[in-house]
């Protein structure tokens, strides 16, 4: 599919004195999450760029404000944005086995209206893809989920979700890397070490790499 | 790389901090490293390492450390109390330790973080390019956690120690005491921030600050998660804002209603729970101008010799 030359309107906020939030959209879009790692990656190269660091749509950006002023980024950022994206290679294809046993999984087909297992069957079905690591270490954002399986977050988070529960919220999943606190819904659990501290780099999904959940013991 | 203090107590969260690692928050690594980064340069300028070298952040309630061999060290930042041998010990100022003098922190008198830099700088574990102390994943500096009673300290060579007694002077250090931090507007402006009087809770660590005070309306609005910086005040549901410090979570979803200057989070970085601070609305070219300041003082600290 040949890709367009669009005009992305850009929203430009500065984060203090030397960050600044890039927002290409805010929808939950494969096309924006591929714009943003990609010019995430354009203003790595430059010298007077610390960190560029691209979410869903948006690229955080930390700079050198001894080297840049923020409208001179601003300006560049602006001519990055509107050049064609590259071809995207796909992103690396990791298949994720799940126990769907969750503590939630009964009230989430309840309150969808579905069976567990049509939930079983409806989260295994897409190959998601990777709009976010962050958070907390290893922790991705998946999406988007399809729209039969979308639930606003619990309105009490739980304060400790053990490492390896896989969740749903909103359009996107996620597994769990560590026991943190969470108000996601628990559907399953899963044993992949998605978080290697002695690895480099330690997180086993980067950005813009694609997620395949199956049942099965892991 | 020799020995250079034995840890006799080890005080209320003594951790080593570098300047972070922030490469690593692609993997959603949180940056870390020190809270006060011009105490933690000032602390290693004084005894002629980099500024970037590691450090001991000593919190509210200081260590007791003994020196193993002779060894320059200086202390900035926070007023623990620092002593040597029971004599009170200058702070900002670089000093000489013999072997089997002991440096002890008292109690917080102002601020609540001291840093203890060393001539030749803290060497421990380094884990993702940083030597800081990532505590939930138990990597970098003290095997991934807090000092505890009977560590001990090791320290590369000092190749070219500085003169002892050299001081920044008291005009140049940040005005700690001024709890009013200067701050940007975030992407979601709400005024209400700077116009209320805010206060540490409890539950404030090096993640973030927890602050009491007036609700913000507009709070906790579900937004995609984006990547976060140190200093984002974000308000989550239920309108308590939230400061992010060094060790914040990397992303989130939470509207950010202003980010503080990197400039005043120095001062950020010395309340305790309890305190209380504002938040004022400052230019860009305020927080620049600021920024520059604090680099020329830091900058004084590098011309002792040609």
């Amino acid at each position: 599919m040949p890709q367009q030359r669009s005009r992305v309107r850009v929203r430009i906020h500065p984060l203090g004195d030397a960050a600044l939030l890039a927002e290409l959209g805010a929808r939950l879009d494969t096309a924006l999450n591929t714009r943003a790692i990609a010019l995430a990656a354009a203003l790595q190269k430059r010298r007077d760029v610390r960190r560029a660091v691209a979410a869903h749509g948006t690229v955080t950006v930390m700079f050198d404000p001894d080297q840049v002023t923020l409208d001179a980024l601003a300006a560049a950022i602006r001519r990055l944005a509107g050049k064609r994206p590259p071809v995207e290679e796909p992103g690396r294809l990791h298949r994720i086995p799940v126990v769907y046993d969750g503590p939630d999984l009964a009230d989430v087909a309840a309150r969808l209206g579905l069976t567990a297992g049509q939930v079983v069957e409806l989260h295994g079905r897409p190959i998601y893809r990777v709009f976010l690591v962050g958070f907390v270490p290893g922790w991705a954002y998946l999406g988007p989920l399809l729209d039969e399986l979308v639930l606003p977050r619990r309105a009490t988070p739980r304060t400790q979700v053990p490492a390896g529960s896989v969740a749903i919220s909103g359009q996107e999943t996620g597994i769990y890397p560590f026991a943190t606190p969470g108000g996601w819904h628990l559907i399953g659990r899963t044993s992949v070490r998605l978080f290697l501290p002695d690895s480099d780099p330690p997180s086993l999904f980067r950005v813009g790499d694609r997620v395949k959940f199956f049942p099965g013991e892991t | 790389m020799t020995a250079a203090f034995r840890v006799r107590k080890a005080g209320l969260l003594t951790t080593i901090q570098d300047l972070g690692r922030p490469h690593a928050i692609a993997s959603g690594v949180t940056p870390g490293g020190a809270m006060d980064r011009f105490a933690h340069g000032a602390a290693n300028l004084l005894v002629g390492n980099d500024r970037g070298a590691a450090t001991l952040e000593c919190t509210v309630r200081g260590p007791v450390v003994v020196a193993e061999r002779s060894c320059q060290v200086a202390i900035t930042g926070g007023d623990l109390e620092p002593r040597v041998n029971g004599v009170a010990a200058p702070m900002w100022t670089s000093i000489e330790l013999s072997a089997g003098d002991e440096l002890a922190m008292g109690s917080r008198r102002s601020g609540a973080r001291a840093y203890v830099a060393v001539g030749g700088g803290i060497v421990a574990d380094r884990w993702l390019g940083s030597m800081s102390t990532n505590l939930l994943v138990g990597r970098g500096g003290m095997h991934g956690r807090a000092l505890r009673d009977g560590d001990v300290i090791d320290v590369g060579s000092q190749t070219d120690p500085p003169p002892s007694g050299r001081e920044l002077a008291e005009g140049l250090r940040p005005a700690y005491a001024d709890h009013a931090l200067h701050a940007i507007r975030g992407p979601y402006p709400t005024p209400a921030i700077f116009a209320s009087v805010y206060r540490l809770s409890p539950d404030s660590n090096r993640m973030g600050y927890r602050l009491d005070g007036p609700r913000v309306e507009g709070g906790g609005e579900e937004i995609l998660s984006f990547v976060m910086v140190a200093g984002a005040v974000q308000v989550p549901s239920g309108g308590s804002p939230i400061l992010l410090m060094a060790d914040h979570q990397t992303a989130g979803g939470y509207p950010v209603a202003a980010v503080v200057a990197g400039a005043s989070m120095p001062v950020a970085a010395q309340l305790a729970p309890g305190d209380e601070l504002t938040f004022v609305e400052t230019s860009m070219e305020y927080a620049l101008a600021m920024r520059a300041a604090q680099r020329v003082a830091l900058e004084s600290l590098t011309i002792w010799s040609m």
